[in-house]
């Protein structure tokens, strides 16, 4: 039977206790520094990844409507559920959660609910007989190092981006719950209070040395760990601190005063990811129509001379297929009103294919080719619009 | 409801806020383990046996290593810990799966904790188990659990760096609380959890849920820790009574017999094994 953790060799061991001693990190962070943090969002609402560093995390928010239990008839309930995969580190076994899954599951749970940040009474639908339930799945994707503030993050992130749909009671009886399609009425947003932001300290060297964000090499050497989950008012949401290397009580309450002052930092990063997709969110709900756009015709510097395929200047465009067919035609027809009747058709045709190529530089340059040097008829074979212009002056 | 009378200052049990329950400890209460101690800190009591230093089996190394991806050295001793509830330890009687979500994380806690202050590198190859058992539950079950995890590992004659105490305290009505029963528990204020190494004045163990300020969590922090040298203080007047040194490194072959009655309000501390 083989240890499958990594174990660090004595060299390495050895290496990193004494850098740490001369204040100096092995990825070359300071000793309070985290690492560069990445938040992105799902397709749909309520769904997050974190990146801390190396270690990656995902998580998931949904609700069901449940019934309360007994003791709390008009409150919700949050539950979190962690699941280390196997292919984060070759020690999480697949199947029943080890302990520090369960760990992880239980500090970020602790620090949510109960802290209160989420609010739970705006989740009652019938008091003592629907509620919904708020269920945060968190996948451990890659193991490196600090999980707890990464799974903490991305739970965070997740709760403020899960819309959960509107309901109304109604019925006979005033007690049946009608949960509205989000296409009929707007979702909505869950109630946060505040965001605990758990920060991680290990401890290195009989308790005397301290750093933030331990990476995995860290992590197994250090003496001692602990979490400290801290809201950006200066509350103390929770404190885990599971045995380990013993440290003066002075060290804890510095710990304390760090963490307070990275939480801060770490709750504006989340609030800005989150304002920027919600933003762009609802940018997507405006449809816009595309004719109001300016055409983007492909066809630019085309001089016709004759009613014989004359010679036609190219430039080179972003489509040259669509310009060889335009010229193909243009001198296979040779007649102007062939010409004319042939010049709608394509550069329809060839506005349905441009339309999907972005080249607003090309659109630009083809309508001051058209106005400058074309004969009339291609003018008017060009534009439509002159044509019902010169109507509507002929009248 | 008024956890702390604003005329008188006492609690709903009657004690003053900075007042710990009624502590008892008892050693040798598990004849077939090598170590064991019965610790009651009011209505909370708490059984401990501690088996080893003892060869270490196959199923106890796999299971440690996947489950609780422990490391594995072979120059130190293997520390394992079960925490579990009595299903009559709670006001209703229900089944607990063993393997439910708190009792693990309780289970990892105590280990940890413990394994600060046991010197492993003194029993290469070897595991130590702490079977840790909730009989009656009125607040304040790990800090029993840790205090009576330390009267069974020195009853077992285990060599420790220094005796690990644990007690809670807690914040209601503005007023920092020592060692919260379990009605003041389930009042959904903070909850704080310390465990020290008494001599080395350094803190081990620290829990805390709820929110709490930064200020009021340090007051509430250095009552916690007044109450764990109490606790040790208490364990130590105890032992030095029965003549026991704690920290001497033990010969497991050798056992010590005290029969010692104390009279008094402090209920017998016993120490029985086997006679030399």
């Amino acid at each position: 039977m083989e240890n499958l953790r990594w174990r660090p060799t004595v060299n390495e061991r050895d290496f990193i206790e004494r850098a740490l001693q001369s204040d100096l990190r092995v990825d070359g962070r300071h000793s309070f520094d985290f690492r560069k943090l990445k938040i992105t969002f799902g397709r749909e609402d309520g769904s997050s990844e974190v990146q801390l560093g190396e270690t990656h995390v995902l998580s998931y928010v949904t609700a069901q409507l449940v019934q309360p239990y007994r003791d709390r008839p008009n409150e919700g309930t949050l539950a979190i559920f962690t699941e280390f995969s196997p292919m984060a580190d070759p020690a999480f076994e697949p199947g029943r959660p080890g302990e520090s899954a369960i760990e992880l599951g239980r500090v970020i749970d602790r620090g949510l609910r109960e802290s209160r940040a989420v609010d739970m009474e705006s989740l009652c639908v019938v008091a003592g007989k629907h509620v919904w339930s708020v269920r945060v799945d968190l996948h451990i994707l890659d193991n490196g190092g600090n999980l707890i503030d990464a799974a903490n993050i991305a739970a965070l992130a997740a709760l403020s981006t899960f819309r959960r749909p509107e309901c109304t009671v109604g019925g006979d009886d005033g007690q049946q719950v009608i949960v509205h399609d989000p296409e009929v009425r707007d979702p909505l947003p869950l109630t946060i209070h505040h965001m605990p932001i758990a920060v991680t300290f290990a401890y290195f060297g009989e308790g005397n040395i301290v750093v933030v964000d331990p990476t995995y090499k860290e992590e197994a050497i250090m003496g001692g760990r602990m979490t400290a989950t801290i809201n950006s008012n200066g509350d103390i949401c929770s404190i885990q601190k599971a045995g380990g290397e013993g440290v003066m009580s002075s060290v804890v309450m510095q710990c304390l005063r760090i963490a307070s002052v990275k939480a801060a930092d770490i709750t504006s990063k989340i609030r800005k990811a989150v304002d920027s997709y919600t933003t762009e969110k609802a940018l997507k709900k405006v449809k816009r129509l595309p004719v109001l756009l300016p055409q983007k015709i492909n066809v630019t510097d085309v001089t016709m001379e004759d009613k014989d395929g004359a010679e036609l200047e190219m430039e080179t465009l972003k489509t040259p297929d669509d310009v060889q067919q335009i010229s193909k035609d243009m001198a296979s027809t040779g007649k102007a009103s062939s010409h004319e009747d042939a010049q709608p058709m394509l550069t329809e045709s060839s506005n349905a294919e441009v339309k999907g190529t972005s080249s607003s530089g090309a659109a630009g340059e083809s309508e001051e080719a058209q106005e400058i040097g074309s004969p009339k008829s291609l003018k008017d074979a060009i534009k439509p619009k002159h044509k019902r212009k010169k109507k509507s002056v002929k009248r | 409801m008024e956890y702390v009378d604003p005329l008188t200052g006492f609690r709903v049990d009657g004690r003053r806020p900075n007042e710990m329950r009624q502590l008892k400890g008892e050693v040798g209460v598990v004849a077939r383990a090598d170590g064991s101690a019965l610790f009651e800190m009011g209505n909370t009591r708490v059984i401990a046996a501690v088996y080893g230093p003892r060869e270490v089996n196959s199923p106890t190394l796999i299971s440690a290593v996947q489950n609780k991806g422990q490391q594995v050295n072979s120059k130190e001793a293997l520390v394992r810990c079960e925490y579990r509830m009595a299903e009559f330890s709670t006001g209703d009687r229900r089944r607990k799966p063993k393997g439910d979500r708190r009792s693990t994380e309780i289970s990892l806690v105590i280990r940890q904790t413990m394994e600060a202050s046991i010197l492993t590198d003194l029993m290469p190859r070897s595991q130590i188990d702490i079977f840790v058992q909730v009989l009656q539950a009125d607040g304040g079950t790990r800090s029993a659990c840790i205090n009576a995890a330390t009267l069974a590992l020195a009853n077992a004659g285990i060599p420790m760096r220094d005796i690990v105490t644990s007690c809670s305290a807690g914040y209601l009505c503005s007023t920092p609380l020592l060692d919260l029963n379990y009605l003041e528990d389930s009042a959904g204020g903070p909850d704080v959890t310390v465990g020290i190494l008494a001599k080395m004045d350094k803190v081990t163990l620290l829990q805390m849920d709820a929110k709490l300020p930064m200020d009021t969590f340090e007051n509430v922090m250095g009552l916690a820790i007044e109450g764990c040298k109490a606790i040790a203080t208490y364990i130590r007047e105890s032992r030095k009574i029965n003549g026991l040194n704690m920290l001497k490194i033990a010969d497991p072959s050798v056992h010590v017999t005290h029969r010692v009655r104390l009279a008094g309000w402090m209920d017998g501390f016993q120490c029985s094994g086997q006679e030399i």
